[in-house]
């Protein structure tokens, strides 16, 4: 840990979509990471060729704002993330060096045919009031006022964007490969509004202050002069959306179903519970999978999200996990939201974490070492934000400031955080990182959630019944 | 973020009081919106800048599952429509005020975020006297406050909004052009290529002259005999405003570029200077109340900017030593603290300020020093601390006497 802080210029390298054309650009302009490759297990990496130049893998989304408060020097991600953050603090501490020209696809708005909005005109006269689903809330937001959208509302979405229009959302917000990609998905893209390029970012002090002409000057055959950033006109509007499309219809009770780790289990479940999908097994993901009952429309979301959907109305039951729901409820006490019953698998464990070389073993010590100033303001990383700020206000940590993550806490300690919030399996992630668990906060596994005003409601209370008794059925 | 100390909040209150006394005065009467609106009530309107509205404190309320988002009031005048539209709109004429605080994210940390402005505004009514009557009230108040060489700047949105609509812009190009000249960047109107010489003239004209009386205006009207009608209509309208300013004797400054962020008015604006510093600013919004659904009520207004008068004014010498009274007991024992206590109540329930001294004022700041000793025949000694005279007293009736004659 200690080397690593010698480290002179840090690094931060995105995992995901962008990390074997960066692993391989790395390796061609002689700044090579060993271990930087799609199997690696570790986070830290250390330069082949300059001592004091360390790397970190980082999710791409965490990359921007890393090296905005300074924690990196340098780092490469999308520009869709880098804008994101950009828009929101124009006159904050990142700066982009340059577009290191890969990557694919942009940002794009996007509509559907149901709903009805022929062109962008429409959107700033009309008096509606649109709802924008999207994992790019910022760029949702500057986009819906540049064009003096009257009144909008904006879903936040941790994934699946392009499974909300046209019942769940009037417009998204989404990556797209291209027009045809789009509209492949059933949907009409309305305007671009950015490529999604590689891109060099720095944090300005370090820019300002300390010298990393070396590591520039690696990139330096790389670097072009006029990145692309826009591509306003790029697309074809009037694409028509095809592929497998079916025909949307209004159905009388809709459920929404995990996508990701849960897939597997949940589609085991359904089976045992004798609910016959087509399009959600273990192998296929359809966003629309049908069910032979034909009141029943589902849909493929993220869990992290359907808490807030189902408390929005757009379903009106869903399985996601409990530590989800105590998410939502932490934010929203007052939320339409409740849980009918738990399903029994998936179940994981949510922990508080410090690093191994932390003198402490319980949260109790832990606070008194904040207290003692030492750790002062703890800073915690979670994907959990709310459980984490519920949790450090109960146990009387302060001061503490919370890093909100996207998954993988692990990654930020013991450099860029002190404490993670995060759900274990089995802890052996954590043990391979040299970190300890200080305290189960709670065991989450996946559970059934209803809307309470669909419970209630005389229209959908018979069907509601008769659907979760269904589902009890599948219950080991 | 800004605290405001003792000698700010005695010019804060300086300000506020004289600007209350004028509205109330001229007829208007004192209203107060809610910190936290909804944020459509800002884009509802759509007549904010982009930018001005990507700078507003917003975040989910309790309820925010529904994705509806509030902001900490970025905006005085609009939550005084929405007021009015909601409340009062039955009355055909409403003349209000309000003194608000505004808050407005800045990147920047050297800026507030919290700023203070004294509003006034007018709904219904005619056009032109209106216009003049916020020109004048909010003139009357910084006359009352004291500040000299102010600049009063007069400028008109419909003037430019039918100078934009002259360059034949597509929609998309003159919403950037319009949020250019909001944002204060008039070159961008003379850059723009307009195949009409005539606007270009017209351009350079307004942009390059500035005018102190209705006779420029009158010149401008014959030197463009072929402008659109909405823009005369417009002039027109700037003409009977500042014609009825000459003959009020009120000066002032025809200087079309001189304001921006006059998001949402519809006819003349007006900006008030003072040290450089713009220190108030109106005009006439006649789309806002049906912009918000409400009845077609024209209404124009003003707002003068707290802070910056703040830094303006003088620090009037608080009048300690003339009025006030400091209360001091000789010894501290439990007696002696008590007959203080009872002392400056009486003196307070006669309207004498009076002050309990526990650890060492200067009693050179004060009218009169009583003090305590507890000791008969004269338990009290009463200092005239202009006079430079002591003198002993018996009891409490005979200090008021001497208080109460000076």
């Amino acid at each position: 840990m200690k080397d690593y802080q010698a480290g002179y210029i840090k690094l931060a390298l995105p995992k995901g979509r962008f990390l074997s054309p960066t692993a391989s650009l790395l390796a061609g302009i002689d700044l090579g990471f060993e271990g930087y490759s799609d199997k690696t297990k570790q986070y830290r990496l250390r330069s082949a060729r300059f001592p004091g130049l360390s790397a970190k893998i980082l999710q791409e989304k965490d990359i921007s704002i890393q090296v905005a408060v300074g924690n990196y020097d340098l780092g490469i991600c999308g520009l869709d993330w880098i804008e994101e953050f950009l828009v929101k603090y124009p006159a904050g501490a990142l700066v982009k060096i340059s577009s290191l020209n890969y990557g694919e696809g942009g940002i794009h708005v996007v509509t559907s045919t149901e709903v009805g909005i022929a062109n962008l005109n429409e959107l700033s006269d009309g008096r509606s009031d649109y709802r924008i689903v999207t994992e790019y809330p910022n760029l949702a937001e500057a986009f819906a006022l540049n064009l003096r959208m009257r009144r909008f509302r904006i879903f936040p979405v941790w994934g699946a964007a392009e499974a909300y229009p046209p019942e769940n959302a009037d417009l998204a917000v989404l990556w797209g490969k291209s027009g045809a990609h789009i509209a492949a998905q059933g949907l009409i893209p309305l305007k671009g509004l950015l490529p999604v390029t590689a891109f060099l970012i720095a944090n300005r002090e370090s820019l300002e202050n300390k010298d990393l002409s070396q590591i520039l000057m690696c990139f330096s055959s790389k670097l072009t002069a006029e990145p692309q950033t826009s591509i306003e006109n790029g697309l074809d509007i009037s694409e028509e959306p095809k592929g497998p499309h079916p025909l949307w219809q209004a159905k009388e009770i809709n459920l929404a179903l995990p996508d990701g780790h849960q897939q597997a289990p949940t589609s085991q479940f359904l089976k045992r519970a004798g609910l016959a999908l087509q399009g959600y097994s273990e192998e296929v993901m359809s966003r629309r999978p049908s069910a032979d009952l034909d009141w029943l429309g589902i849909k493929v979301i993220r869990p992290q999200d359907m808490p807030l959907q189902v408390a929005n109305s757009n379903f009106d039951l869903a399985i996601t996990g409990e530590d989800w729901l105590l998410e939502h409820l932490y934010r929203f006490p007052s939320s339409p939201v409740k849980k009918l019953f738990a399903l029994g698998f998936g179940t994981v464990k949510i922990v508080a974490a410090v690093s191994q070389e932390m003198p402490v073993a319980d949260i109790d010590e832990l606070r008194s070492l904040v207290q003692s100033s030492k750790f002062a303001p703890l800073k915690v990383a979670s994907e959990y934000i709310n459980i984490a700020d519920n949790y450090l206000r109960d146990n009387h940590i302060n001061p503490c400031k919370l890093i909100p993550t996207w998954g993988a806490s692990e990654a930020f300690l013991p450099e860029d955080a002190d404490m993670l919030i995060d759900n274990v399996q089995t802890g052996k992630t954590l043990k391979q990182h040299k970190l300890r668990i200080i305290d189960v906060l709670f065991r989450s596994s996946a559970c059934l959630i209803a809307s309470k005003d669909s419970l209630a409601s005389s229209d959908k209370k018979e069907k509601m019944e008769l659907l979760t008794q269904k589902l009890r059925a599948g219950l080991l | 973020m800004q605290d405001l100390l003792p000698e700010d909040m005695s010019r804060f209150r300086r300000i506020e009081d004289v600007f209350r006394t004028c509205c109330r005065n001229w007829g208007y009467q004192e209203v107060r919106t809610p910190t936290l609106e909804y944020l459509y009530l800002f884009t509802a309107t759509g007549t904010l800048t982009p930018s001005m509205l990507s700078k507003v404190y917003s975040f989910l309320d309790w309820d925010g599952w529904s994705g509806e988002r509030v902001v900490l009031r970025p905006d005085g005048t609009i939550p005084v429509a929405r007021l009015y539209t909601d409340n009062l709109s039955g009355q055909e004429l409403a003349r209000l005020f309000y003194v608000t605080n505004i808050f407005a994210f800045e990147g920047t940390g050297k800026e507030n975020r919290e700023r203070w402005q004294c509003g006034a505004e007018f709904f219904g009514g005619d056009k032109s006297a209106p216009d003049v009557e916020i020109i004048l009230l909010a003139e009357e108040v910084i006359r009352r406050l004291g500040i000299s060489d102010v600049g009063l700047q007069l400028s008109h949105a419909g003037l430019v909004k039918a100078l934009l609509k002259e360059l034949k812009l597509s929609p998309g190009e003159e919403a950037k052009m319009t949020n250019r000249i909001l944002e204060g960047n008039w070159q961008a109107l003379t850059k723009a290529k307009s195949t009409n010489p005539e606007i270009e003239r017209l351009i350079a004209a307004l942009l390059g002259l500035k005018g102190k009386s209705s006779s420029f205006l009158h010149n401008l009207r014959a030197s463009f005999p072929k402008a659109s009608q909405d823009f005369k209509s417009s002039l027109e309208d700037l003409i009977n405003v500042t014609t009825l300013l000459d003959n009020l004797g009120c000066s002032y400054k025809i200087d079309i570029a001189a304001i921006h962020g006059f998001e949402y008015y519809t006819g003349i604006c007006f900006q008030f200077l003072a040290a450089g510093e713009k220190i108030g600013g109106g005009g006439r919004y006649d789309s806002l109340v049906p912009l918000m659904n409400g009845e077609d009520i024209p209404a124009c207004g003003f707002a003068l900017y707290v802070d910056p008068i703040m830094k303006l004014l003088p620090l009037e010498k608080e009048k300690k030593g003339e009025s006030e009274i400091l209360v001091k007991g000789k010894e501290m024992t439990p007696e002696i603290v008590e007959t203080c206590f009872t002392v400056a109540e009486s003196l307070r329930d006669a309207g004498h300020p009076a002050e309990l001294d526990f650890t060492g004022r200067k009693e050179s700041d004060y009218r009169w020093v009583v003090l305590v000793s507890g000791k008969e025949p004269s338990p009290f000694t009463l200092t005239d601390c202009i006079q430079r005279r002591r003198r002993d007293a018996a009891s409490m009736a005979e200090i008021l006497k001497v208080v109460s004659e000076g």
